[in-house]
This record gives structure tokens, C-alpha cells and sequence, in this order.
């Protein structure tokens, strides 16, 4: 969709911002010729099958792995024994902060007990995977079975089934004497909320709940492992980050990271659920056990139960308003799950619960809940989903009790520059507002709704985007083509997206660049791809890239002209000095024959701080009051993109988000039945939407740019999965009146609650 | 998956000879979209796999508007759907087989493997009941004939003895003023198992405004697939309005004994009994109208 002038801020003169060339890597991907892990042959391959626990929480008795290892091509076998001695172990792994290795070993084989279903607790390899399958079906492994407990809330309580025993709530710094499965107590005051409250003319309180949903990537989890003689270990994998992934896999293995070479293959999606490790370690081990080199491969129930989700949660958010809209204070309790082991989701949470809404008293409780699930992972702007289901359908319904425009009362309290969040930062310039007078003038809010059992929604959303550590280096050939190397994995395009951005420095073609992810050995510290970072970090690294580039070629044709360098300008691409003249690719070309050095080019980043996302979601549905089915109608979102790159890609990235976040505000959900165990652990019943569960999503992207980044970048790729639930209850309410607090907002769920109102 | 041993038979005999003498589990192959998705996921074994794709009998096709349909059970979906006089004559049955899983699935999928396939969900099923057809067993005692709804007896268990297969499905011929319907509830729009489904076949009088006959079937809400049989005796000589077809749905609910799981919850499968038989029987007397 064309964006409209008036919604774009900043400079206009762009040569290759803003267009929209052949993204690099589509040939190959729509072709099927690009190579992912499992795509990987390697001589004497052998293939490795995981053995998983069928309970949610028992104690191991014992492994007995002699029947499987006298089976005729079978190769090793590993537990948790053959990870080294890690107690008290702690690794600093950027924005996770400290990692106790002792649980990221024990998520990858289990030690002790298991505790969720499909933990794994041995690997198997063999020559091949029908061997593998038998030989881990032979591996023997005795439980004793313990209570075990999911949902967040019940695992709070003083009685709950304990996940580890000496595990003490660290409440603002302070330890519990006594065990427990809340790992963290968070809190964030600004004002007094007390105060505040009693200035509030209206007061709406409500409590949310929402259950645990999988980031659900195409591709899962793969991985081939080769452990040399010469101590070198070569990982080939889906990683969302391949320096993330070496200094994982060298912690676990207590090897120096320079040991470890990690070749990032093409990612068939990731949404933060392929940040950490599961099968690399685990491959790893088997491969210095067998001396080959060991694939592994995960199926898709696997995926589900033993990697991802993001937290199942529990929220009460209250806000206060003045009869004008004026929002005086907030409170929030929020409590999210974070599976097997601490370290959830509840940090953003917290953060993101008010961010959008200037609030002068606000209070955040936040509690981080061990349970028997996966350990939760990062999805998609992770904590924010679930925040926003339930302050956006607050507001919604302040708006209804105050009889005020929706995007009137979030314009009267929009976050803007200078606005001081919950949990400190100040706002630099963000685009907020213009989002929501976007969505103001939009031709979805203005276009009428009629017909029975229809409405329309609306609701915010809020994602930081992170900085972060970013390299990249580059090569002009003969022909003035450019080759560039970046560390950033790509998982949505973002090779195009940098490439562009040292095209633009460059004042070259984006088709003049090509792109390429290297790999641990060829490229310099590059931080994970998430936080939508990407495109505004690395491609701030191609930035200052593309300018040490256009100074050696200033060089270059100093020499050729016989001048000093500071007196040539360049201007698009173009060297002069003094009535020359020579374009980029005739000074590549002229390199070689006047035997000048080559030019090579480096850059390295490390930006701080947050990039400020806002977005705002608009929803028309049916509700089908005898089944309980919601069909959505039509949706529209709209994002403050700051510059938008490559605009198909922002495009792509709303309508991605918002096509995952309806999937999880109508029928996504974690089941389980009363033993705990997930009971939809495919895509058959796990039920994503398909093409036919969607109409077209709409966008519109609004250009507010970024003031620390030199073309406006932000990031785009998280904040369009967070308004969905929100505006999707949203328009239900407005549709039959009921207010939806639970996800999923499945059909026997809106059919239970229509009918008890009846 | 572990290996199994394959046979591809061209006869009824030689097929249902291999399935009496086979050493352990033999497992019939037609389209194979269940059956090989099983046997990878341990939720099935064989020791043999008969392919049954190369016996004339169970690829026939043949339709005539006075000797009605017989279908072969290995015929795949698409040749339902794409045979238009089949479509009018039988629309429940057109309607099922256009949503057995997606394109690539209908291409291979049959209506005899998703009835031997047994699952109380399958979508072919209702249709089958609903519309009166007579499955045709062939085995080492000779042929006999099964009605629709006696075929299965538990979840993914059958009347096959062993050596026993189905060749064919045989529909009456369509009735003059008869219309059909079948519908299942899911909570996307494709590619998804039914949380409850049902069939329905009216014939109405001359006059199209009273029903003469009728048939009801319900699936994904019972052990098996259900004839409705109380329902559809009652609605014999009953005007064919909202009323009724809401009244039918009530007596159908009286069949219906699902289990709480993933896919819906006790209370609102019944419910869904009561909307899937009232909007098939509404829609089948529209079709019956013309």
C-alpha cells in the first residue's frame, strides 16, 4: 500500500531508501535451492534421535542405554553426565544477562528430573534416523512420577508442586527463606498511585488471562554437529544469532569460543524461539562420542514440547481517568509463566503494561513462575502480547464508560517525546500520535460497519527495539560490485535491508550489493537477531561501512587524478574533482589496471538504547452467535517504521505480526489435559491460521524518523504481533457486548460466555 | 518407521488371500494419507502393507441416475468432485470429499479409506449414513453387504475379519424431490478435523412442502458415527420450516455422547449437534427444492 506524503517526516531525497528491489535471497528460496541445516550432507553422517520424557515432572531413577548400543549402526548414546561438572556456573550472554549453565544444560538433557513433558533426557546416534528412532525407543529410562502443575497462578500457591527445590524468590534483590516456584518479583512505581487514584472520576479494573502459544517457524530445530581431532567443533544450524549460539555451546562444553565455528544456514523463521540452544550441545557431544559427524532434526511435535512457547499469563491491570480522558494512574499485577527454569518474560511485561499512556502514578508487579512447561522463549516482542490484551481492553472499556472516541482518549494520553514510562526511561521522539491520527484518518475507521452481530475494535502496542553489537565488512570487485558480509542471521530479510542502506551510502544500486551472513570466522561480533535490531543496528554498521568504503575509493581516485583526496566530492555515486569525473564502478574498474590496493572495508557497532515502535491495530468481525466463531472481516495496521527500508518488508512484517497475534487471540493455545501433557502437539490442532482464517491485512506505515539513527531507522518486526488480541476482544465486545478476558477467544469459549449471558 | 514387507495384489482374491495369510499386522494401503502418517507415528504397525490401488473393483467409478452410484473403495476424492452429475446427485457426499484435507490430499484420500479409517471424526462418513449406502465386503467367505452406519464399532476399529476388505460403496439412486447436506464445525475454515459434523437427506412430496423421508447422521460426537435414527423417523410427514429442522436437532442431540478434548469440550459439541443438524437439514430441503 502507498503511504501517504503527510505521514512521512523525514528526508525525502532518497536514491534507494524507500524502494522496493528483488530481495537477494528469493531466487534461491522460492527456487528450493537454498541450503537450510537440513539440507547439510556431510561424509559418514550419522543421524540423532532424542529420547523425551512422556511425563510433565518426574525424578530419573535410571538410563539404561545397554540394549540400544548393542543394536548393529548405532553409534553413542549421551545423558547429562557427559556435560561437564557446570554447578555454579554462570555465563554473560548479552541482553539474557547472567545464564546459569547448570539450567541451560539441564533444558537441553535433563538431569536428575524431568520437568515438562518432552524434556529430553538422552540422544541417540546411528547410521541413520529409522536406526536412531528404534534405538532411542530401546533406551530405557525409569520415573518416579511427581505432581506437576501448568497454570500460573497454581503454581504460586504456597502448596503447589515444586519445580526445584532450591529455588528462593528474589523480590527486588532480596532472597525468600523459603522455596518456592515464583522465581522474581519485579516492581516499578512512578508517583503515587494512591494519590492518583483518587483523582480518577471513573476506575476500571479487570483481570486477564492468557494461555501459552508457540512461535510456530516452519522450519524446526536442526542442526549437524562435526567434532575434529584437532578439538575444532563445527556446528552448522538455524540460529537466530551464530555468536549467540558459539558462546552457548562453549559454555555448555567449557571450550574457548574461538573453538567453536557456527555457519549460520538460511532459518525458515524464528520469532525468538531460536535464540537458544536445544540440539547443537546435544549434537555436539554425540559427534565427539562417535568421532562423525551427527545431524539432528526435530519433528514437529517436538518443536512443541520441548522448545518455545511464550509464557501462559495472569493479569490484573486497573486505570483511573478524569471525566475529560485525562488518565491519572495505573496499577498493574502481572504474573507469566516461564516453563521449567527461571528467566521468563515478565521484565517487558512489566515495562510494556503502560507504555504507550503518559500516566503520572502507575505501579507494576511483576512475578516470574516456574512450571512444567518448555522453558518459555522469546516470541515476537515477548511479554508485550499479554500486557496489552489486558491494559488496551482497560482502555476500551474507560472509553465506553467515559463515552469518548477510543483514539481520542489514547490521544489525549499518548506517550510522546519527553514521556517517562513506568519503569524510567524518557521517551525520545516517538511516532505514537501520528500513528493514531492515522488511524484516525484511515478509510477503515471512517468506512461505516453495519450488519448484525458485527464490530469494530481497536488497541495499541508498544515494542522498545534494541541496539546491540554489529559488524560487517565489505569488498569492491572489478565490475564495482560489492560484497558484502554481515553477521546478522536473517530471518526476515534484513540481508536486503542492509544492503540497501550501504547502497544508499554508497550511492550505488541495492542489486550492486550482495549480501551474504557469514559465519563465525568471517565476520565480527554480531549480537542475535531480535529486539528488531537488525535493520537498525547492522544496517548502522553498513552505514558507517559504506562511508569508509567511499573514503578508500576517494583515495583511489586521488591517485588515479593525482590530487589530494579531501578535494574530491562526491555526490550519488559520483567522484569529482576539478573537471573529473568517474562514477563508483569506473573506479572499480581502474583499481586493477593502475595496480592500486584493493578496497576493502570494515565496520563495527555496538548502538545503545531503544528505537521506540508504536503501532496501532484496527479490526472488523463477525461473531457467529451460534457457534461462538469469530470471522474477522477486515484489519488494517498502522506503524511508525521510522524510515521504512525496504517498505514491501515493513509491509510484510505488519501483516506477519498481525496474522500471528490473531492466531493467538482466536484459537492458538498450549492444551493440556489433567496429567499435564500437551494434547495438540501438531499443526492439525495447534490450529495457526491459514490464508482462508485472514482477509488482506492492510497497512499503513507512518515515517517518524528515528533520531538516532542517520536515515530514521527503527525497528519494525515485533510491535505489529502486540495490538491483535486486544483489538480483536476489542471489536468483539463491540460485535455481541460480551468482554472476552481469556485467550484464546476460541468458538467453545465466546459460544460459553454468550450463552451464560443469556 | 520401522520396515514392512509390500504386496500390491491385482485381484479381490489374491488381496484378501494376502490379508488371511499374512505373518502378523497386515494393513490394507489405498490413498495412504492416514495410514502412512501412522505407521510413522508409531500410532499403527504393519508387517505387511497390501496396496490395493491395482484391483479394477476399487477404482470403478460408475453412476447412472437408475442404478444409482457405486464407488470403488480406493477411488480418490477429486473424481467425486469433479463428476458433476455425481455432485448433483449425491451433494453431502461431493461436499465431504471437497474437504478431506487439501488438494494434494483429495488426490490420493478416498471415501473407502476414511470409512475403514474408522476415526469418529471422519468427514465422509456422515454423508455415507445420510445418504443410505451399502458397503460391499470381500473376503475369504465370499462378499457381504454392510450398511454405512454399522461399519464402524469403536475409534479406528471396524467389521473387517481378517482377510477381509471393502471394494465397494453403493448409493441408491437419487430421489426425485431429494436434496442432501453436510456440514462439519471447525474453528478455521480449512484444513482441520471436525469438532462435530453432520449429514442429512430429506426426499420431500410432490407438493415440497412436507417431508417424505429423511436421514440424519452425526460425526466427531460419539465413539462412532451415529445415524440419527429417532430424529429422522420423526421427521417423516413433518413441514419442512425452521421448526422442525430445530426440532430435529434436539432428537439428534439424543445421540450424541462426546468427550471433552483439544478440539471442544463436551457441552459445546452437543450444542454444535443441535446447529449442524438444523443448517444440513435446511439446506438439504433447499437442494430438494431445486
Amino acid at each position: 500500500m502507498a503511504h501517504a506524503n503527510e505521514l512521512y517526516l523525514g528526508k525525502q531525497d532518497y536514491q534507494v531508501l524507500g524502494k522496493r528491489p528483488v530481495r537477494h535471497d528469493g531466487t534461491d528460496k522460492v527456487t528450493g535451492k537454498a541450503i537450510y541445516t537440513a539440507d547439510v550432507q556431510l561424509p559418514n553422517m550419522l543421524h540423532g534421535k532424542i529420547v523425551r520424557s512422556p511425563h510433565a515432572h518426574a525424578r530419573i531413577k535410571s538410563i539404561d542405554a545397554s540394549e540400544a548400543l548393542a543394536m548393529p549402526g548405532v553409534f553413542a548414546v549421551v545423558t547429562a553426565d557427559d556435560f561437564p561438572d557446570l554447578t555454579e556456573k554462570f555465563a554473560l550472554m548479552g541482553e539474557a544477562g547472567q545464564v546459569n549453565l547448570t539450567e541451560l544444560a539441564a533444558n537441553c538433557l535433563a538431569k536428575g528430573k524431568v520437568l515438562y513433558r518432552g524434556h529430553a533426557v538422552a540422544a541417540v546416534a546411528a547410521a541413520n534416523v529409522h536406526i536412531a528412532d528404534e534405538a532411542a525407543s530401546k533406551i530405557k529410562v525409569e520415573y518416579e512420577v511427581l505432581p506437576s502443575v501448568t497454570w500460573v497462578l497454581d503454581a504460586m500457591k504456597d502448596d503447589a508442586p515444586l519445580l526445584h527445590e532450591h529455588l528462593r524468590t528474589d523480590s527486588m534483590g532480596k532472597k525468600a527463606d523459603k522455596p518456592s516456584n515464583i522465581a522474581v518479583h519485579l516492581q516499578f512505581e512512578k508517583g503515587n498511585v494512591t494519590d492518583g487514584f483518587q483523582q480518577a472520576d471513573v476506575i476500571v479494573e479487570r483481570e486477564f488471562r492468557t494461555a501459552s502459544v508457540h512461535q510456530g517457524y516452519i522450519e524446526p530445530h536442526a542442526v549437524v554437529a562435526l567434532w575434529n581431532e584437532d578439538s575444532r567443533l563445527k556446528l552448522w544450524t538455524a540460529t537466530q544469532g551464530s555468536f549467540n549460539c558459539r558462546q552457548q555451546v562453549a559454555e555448555l562444553l567449557q571450550i574457548p569460543v574461538s573453538q567453536v565455528l557456527v555457519v549460520p544456514c538460511e532459518i525458515g523463521g524464528g520469532f525468538g524461539g531460536k535464540i537458544t540452544v536445544y540440539l547443537e550441545p546435544v549434537a555436539a557431544l554425540l559427534s565427539r562420542k562417535s568421532g562423525r559427524p551427527v545431524k539432528m532434526v526435530m519433528q514437529r511435535n517436538e518443536v512443541f514440547e520441548g522448545t518455545g512457547p511464550t509464557p501462559g499469563s495472569f493479569a490484573r491491570v486497573k486505570l483511573g481517568a478524569k471525566k475529560d480522558g485525562t488518565l491519572v494512574a495505573g496499577e498493574a499485577w502481572l504474573a507469566y509463566d516461564c516453563g521449567a527454569f527461571p528467566g521468563g518474560m515478565i521484565g517487558p511485561g512489566c515495562m510494556c503494561v503502560f507504555s504507550c499512556y503518559d500516566l503520572p502514578h502507575a505501579k507494576v508487579d511483576g512475578f516470574d513462575v516456574c512450571n512444567n512447561k518448555p522453558k518459555t522463549q522469546a516470541y515476537r516482542a515477548p511479554g508485550s502480547t499479554q500486557a496489552a490484551f489486558a491494559c488496551e481492553q482497560v482502555i476500551d472499556e474507560l472509553a465506553e464508560k467515559l463515552n469518548i472516541d477510543p483514539i481520542e482518549l489514547r490521544l489525549k494520553n499518548a506517550a510522546k517525546e519527553g514521556t517517562r514510562r513506568v519503569d524510567g526511561p524518557v521517551y525520545p521522539r516517538v511516532g505514537f500520535v501520528e500513528c493514531l491520527n492515522a488511524a484516525k484518518n484511515s478509510e477503515h475507521w471512517k468506512s461505516k460497519l453495519s450488519g448484525k452481530n458485527r464490530g469494530r475494535g481497536i488497541a495499541a502496542g508498544f515494542w522498545f527495539n534494541i541496539g546491540g553489537a554489529s559488524s560487517c565488512s565489505a569488498s569492491v570487485n572489478d565490475d564495482g560490485i560489492v560484497c558484502l558480509v554481515e553477521g546478522s542471521t536473517d530471518i526476515g530479510g534484513t540481508r536486503t535491508s542492509i544492503a540497501m542502506q550501504l547502497a544508499e551510502t554508497l550511492g550505488i544500486a541495492a542489486e550492486d550489493v550482495r549480501p551474504q551472513v557469514g559465519d563465525t570466522d568471517s565476520v565480527g561480533y554480531t549480537f542475535l537477531t531480535g529486539g528488531s535490531r537488525v535493520t537498525f543496528a547492522t544496517g548502522l554498521a553498513a552505514y558507517q561501512l559504506g562511508l569508509d568504503l567511499q573514503e578508500q575509493m576517494k583515495q583511489r581516485a586521488a591517485s588515479i587524478w593525482d590530487c589530494d583526496p579531501t578535494s574530491i566530492t562526491v555526490d550519488k555515486g559520483v567522484y569529482k574533482q576539478n573537471g573529473h569525473s568517474l562514477t563508483f564502478k569506473q573506479i572499480a574498474a581502474k583499481i586493477p589496471e593502475n595496480q592500486l590496493d584493493p578496497v576493502v572495508g570494515r565496520a563495527s557497532v555496538a548502538p545503545e538504547g531503544s528505537t521506540n515502535a508504536f503501532g496501532v491495530h484496527i479490526a472488523d468481525v463477525e461473531v457467529d452467535p451460534e457457534t461462538g466463531k469469530v470471522t474477522v472481516l477486515r484489519y488494517t495496521a498502522i506503524q511508525d517504521a521510522g524510515k521504512a527500508v525496504h517498505p514491501s518488508y515493513v509491509e510484510g512484517q505488519m501483516q506477519g505480526g498481525a496474522a500471528q497475534g490473531i492466531g493467538w487471540a482466536l484459537n492458538e493455545e498450549y492444551f493440556f489435559d489433567a496429567k499435564d501433557q500437551m494434547r495438540n502437539a501438531s499443526f492439525l490442532d495447534y490450529r495457526m491460521p491459514t490464508c482462508l482464517d485472514l482477509p488482506m491485512i492492510d497497512t499503513i506505515i507512518v515515517e517518524v524518523p528515528n533520531p538516532s539513527h542517520p536515515y530514521g531507522v527503527r525497528g519494525v518486526g515485533e510491535t505489529p504481533i502486540v495490538p491483535p488480541p486486544a483489538t480483536i476482544a476489542n471489536a468483539i465486545h463491540a460485535a455481541v457486548g460480551t468482554r472476552m478476558t481469556q485467550l484464546p477467544m476460541s468458538p467453545p469459549a465466546l459460544w460459553k460466555a454468550l450463552s451464560e449471558r443469556a | 518407521m520401522k520396515s514392512f514387507d509390500y504386496a500390491a495384489p491385482t485381484s479381490l482374491a489374491e488381496a484378501s488371500a494376502l490379508l488371511a495369510h499374512a505373518n502378523g499386522q497386515a494393513r490394507i494401503l489405498a490413498g495412504g494419507t492416514d495410514l502412512l502418517v501412522q505407521l510413522r507415528e508409531h500410532l499403527r504397525e504393519a508387517d505387511l502393507v497390501v496396496d490395493v490401488k491395482r484391483i479394477p473393483e476399487l477404482m470403478e467409478l460408475s453412476f447412472t441416475p437408475e442404478q444409482g452410484l457405486r464407488l470403488g473403495a480406493s477411488v480418490p476424492c477429486y473424481r467425486i468432485y469433479e463428476h458433476a452429475e455425481v455432485s448433483a446427485a449425491y451433494p453431502a457426499l461431493a461436499e465431504a470429499a471437497r474437504i478431506v484435507g487439501g488438494w494434494q490430499i483429495q488426490s490420493r484420500a478416498s471415501v473407502g479409506g476414511n470409512l475403514c479409517n474408522s476415526s469418529p471424526a471422519g468427514d465422509t462418513i456422515a454423508p455415507l449414513i445420510a445418504l443410505g449406502a451399502s458397503c460391499t465386503v470381500v473376503g475369504p467367505e465370499g462378499t457381504r453387504q454392510v450398511a454405512a452406519e454399522e461399519f464402524c464399532v469403536s475409534p479406528g476399529k471396524n467389521v473387517l475379519r481378517r482377510g477381509e476388505l471393502l471394494s465397494t460403496i453403493v448409493f441408491p439412486p437419487p430421489a426425485k424431490s431429494g436434496g442432501s447436506a453436510y456440514e462439519r464445525f471447525i474453528p478455521r475454515n480449512e484444513m482441520d478435523i471436525a469438532v462435530a459434523a453432520a449429514g442429512s437427506w430429506v426426499e420431500l412430496d410432490p407438493s415440497g412442502k412436507t417431508i417424505k423421508n429423511a436421514r440424519v447422521a452425526i460425526t466427531a460426537v460419539a465413539p462412532t458415527p451415529r445415524f440419527a435414527a429417532e430424529a429422522s423417523q420423526w421427521l417423516a410427514g413433518k413441514p419442512a420450516t425452521e421448526e422442525t429442522f430445530a426440532q430435529a436437532g434436539e432428537l439428534a442431540k439424543k445421540v450424541a455422547s462426546p468427550i471433552t478434548d483439544m478440539r471442544g469440550t463436551q457441552e459445546f459439541r452437543v450444542h454444535l449437534v443441535g446447529v449442524l443438524t438444523k443448517r444440513t437439514l435446511a439446506k438439504a430441503v433447499e437442494r430438494a427444492r431445486g
